[in-house]
């Protein structure tokens, strides 16, 4: 028998024998796994076409509609996809210059993003330059330390969203760099800058405790690393917080092998990722989350 | 009545599991997909960009002026006829709008070598000419800084011995590499005075170790780019015929 009439005969069931107080979502008991796909990009800084066929780095490599066919294929493959940005979506060819940043959210709505984080290039043309471009988004900002009291942007971004997909509750959470010394104080006008690991273990003790999240993901424009080990980055955000299960970073474009794993503050892996830049690659993590298993004791397997 | 049965077994094992039901992460996977040509092109998207890319294209063609031969930051030592001209436009662009914002003159202009991004080649010249010789969004600021760090602004550049681009500002040194004189504007630089010297916003900020900038008395920022500044030059002249001098020279 197909599984889904037998879910159907199921339901059917439960309608009929009508036992207080359990829903049909009892019934997802009886898949097995669930599989949670997240895919990102970082640094993308206007880059809609791809390098043309003599640039000496990058020849033919990137471009949106390839991007586009990428991404359909992944959410067809599994409808449970999110696809986030870690910033500096603006500056780098002259399709901002020319546009202000118009064709990167539209074509970023049409692409059909979840969620983004602000990088610093983000605000190129100032804090109001960012917030006239926004009607051109269909999809959220957000960031947690960043504080847009008394600027255009104030209440256009959340400090993080909550998505459901197949039952499995996902917080994403952003984070913005220190743009004192990186943006033109007359560009960032009085956007205050919070410490971005204080706000990161407000954020995961709202999204666990609170919120119950099953996966907790922080889309960071702070940078992968740094020779300054005080410079907050992702490894060491990682390393002094708990119960994030993912940093998309961005900001250094860093291009990575493999996704960094990272003992984080409980000594549990975290996943650090950032895929380069001006979207030359696309990053894909997998979650798989199994019902009804006790968690081993060695945890999760991280196949990088 | 086997859908009773399963039914039943359904229930059953519902209320085993009533109390565990959470789905537990077990196993997390990574990769990373570069997007190559091998990749099919989303034709919608395709025709969405294309209205705009025609635009731009066509916009960054429009011929502005003209350039009488090719020049190139690798034309010579110490000054270059390019980096002249960048220096030159900058001063001769920024100095209206900073005069008429602080009542001052801009004393002189330093730009950096490495801000030059390519050649400028002979005949046509485009706006797309000027994104390529700057395709950097860096802006003009202007710093009023003590002859002092003048001195040391001229020290940088006798020591660096590479054609910065400079306006207003004339170093001698000797065949030692020594300096023997620098002037701005003609003058010698006094080091009680304050200079109003115009940079862009990356050298401001200490970029290319030029760390005589700050502190400043105070800064201006102009809200110029270096780009626009040849753009709109670009589009006031018919030729631009730019020549190495003697604004930085070595006695031989």
């Amino acid at each position: 028998m197909k599984r889904r009439d037998f879910i159907q005969q199921a339901s059917i069931g439960t309608a009929l024998v009508s036992l207080g107080g359990l829903g049909l979502q009892s019934f997802t008991t009886l898949e097995k796994t669930k599989k949670i796909t997240i895919i990102h990009t970082n640094d993308v800084h206007s880059h809609i076409d791809p390098f043309p066929p003599d640039d000496p780095r990058n020849a033919n490599i990137g471009g949106v509609a390839r991007r586009a066919s990428l991404i359909e294929a992944i959410r067809k493959e599994n409808p449970n996809t999110l696809l986030l940005d870690a910033g500096d979506i603006f500056q780098g060819t002259p399709y901002f210059n020319y546009y202000g940043g118009e064709l990167e959210f539209k074509l970023m709505s049409k692409l059909k993003y979840d969620v983004a984080t602000i990088g610093n290039h983000d605000f190129d043309n100032g804090i109001e330059g960012l917030y006239s471009q926004l009607p051109h988004a269909n999809f959220d900002f957000i960031s947690a330390n960043y504080d847009f009291t008394n600027t255009a942007m104030d209440t256009h971004t959340k400090p993080y969203k909550i998505f459901l997909k197949d039952g499995i509750k996902i917080g994403v959470f952003g984070l913005g760099v220190e743009l004192d010394g990186l943006v033109s104080p007359e560009n960032f006008k009085e956007t205050k800058y919070l410490d971005p690991i204080e706000i990161s273990q407000d954020m995961t003790r709202i999204l666990k405790d609170e919120k119950g999240c099953d996966l907790i993901i922080c889309l960071s424009h702070l940078g992968y690393d740094y020779h300054d080990s005080k410079t907050i980055s992702d490894l060491n955000l990682a390393k002094a917080t708990k119960n994030i299960d993912l940093i998309i970073g961005g900001h250094t474009h860093t291009f990575l092998p493999k996704p960094t794993i990272v003992k984080n503050l409980d000594g549990i892996n975290t996943l650090v990722n950032q895929v380069g830049c001006y979207g030359i690659n696309l990053g894909r993590i997998d979650f798989y989350f199994d019902a009804n298993k006790n968690k081993s004791a060695d945890g999760v397997s991280i196949t990088v | 009545m086997r859908f009773t049965h399963l039914i039943y077994l359904l229930y059953f094992l519902v209320f085993l599991n009533c109390k565990k039901d959470k789905f537990e992460l077990t196993k997390i996977e990574g990769h990373q997909i570069q997007i190559t040509d091998t990749l099919k092109t989303d034709q919608s998207i395709e025709d969405y960009v294309k209205p705009y890319r025609d635009h731009i294209q066509k916009d960054l063609d429009s011929v502005l002026a003209y350039a009488s031969n090719t020049y190139s930051k690798t034309d010579s030592k110490l000054n270059t006829a390019i980096g002249n001209f960048m220096a030159d436009v900058a001063y001769e662009q920024a100095n209206p709008v900073f005069l008429k914002r602080s009542g001052h003159n801009i004393d002189m202009v330093l730009l950096n070598f490495g801000g030059i991004r390519s050649i400028l080649p002979k005949g046509k010249i485009s706006k797309g000419t000027a994104f390529k010789l700057m395709p950097f969004e860096n802006s003009i600021v202007v710093a009023a800084i003590k002859g002092t760090q003048v001195n040391q602004l001229v020290d940088y550049l006798v020591k660096a011995k590479t054609a910065h681009p400079i306006s207003k500002l004339q170093i001698i040194i000797n065949t030692d590499g020594q300096l023997v004189d620098a002037k701005i504007n003609g003058k010698n630089i006094d080091p009680n005075k304050t200079y109003y010297v115009a940079t862009n916003d990356y050298l401001y900020e200490g970029g290319d170790h030029m760390t005589f900038f700050k502190p400043s008395d105070s800064l201006y920022r102009l809200n110029y780019k270096i780009r626009n500044t040849l753009i709109d030059y670009f589009m006031k002249v018919d030729t631009v015929n730019p020549v190495q001098d003697n604004r930085f020279i070595q006695i031989k």
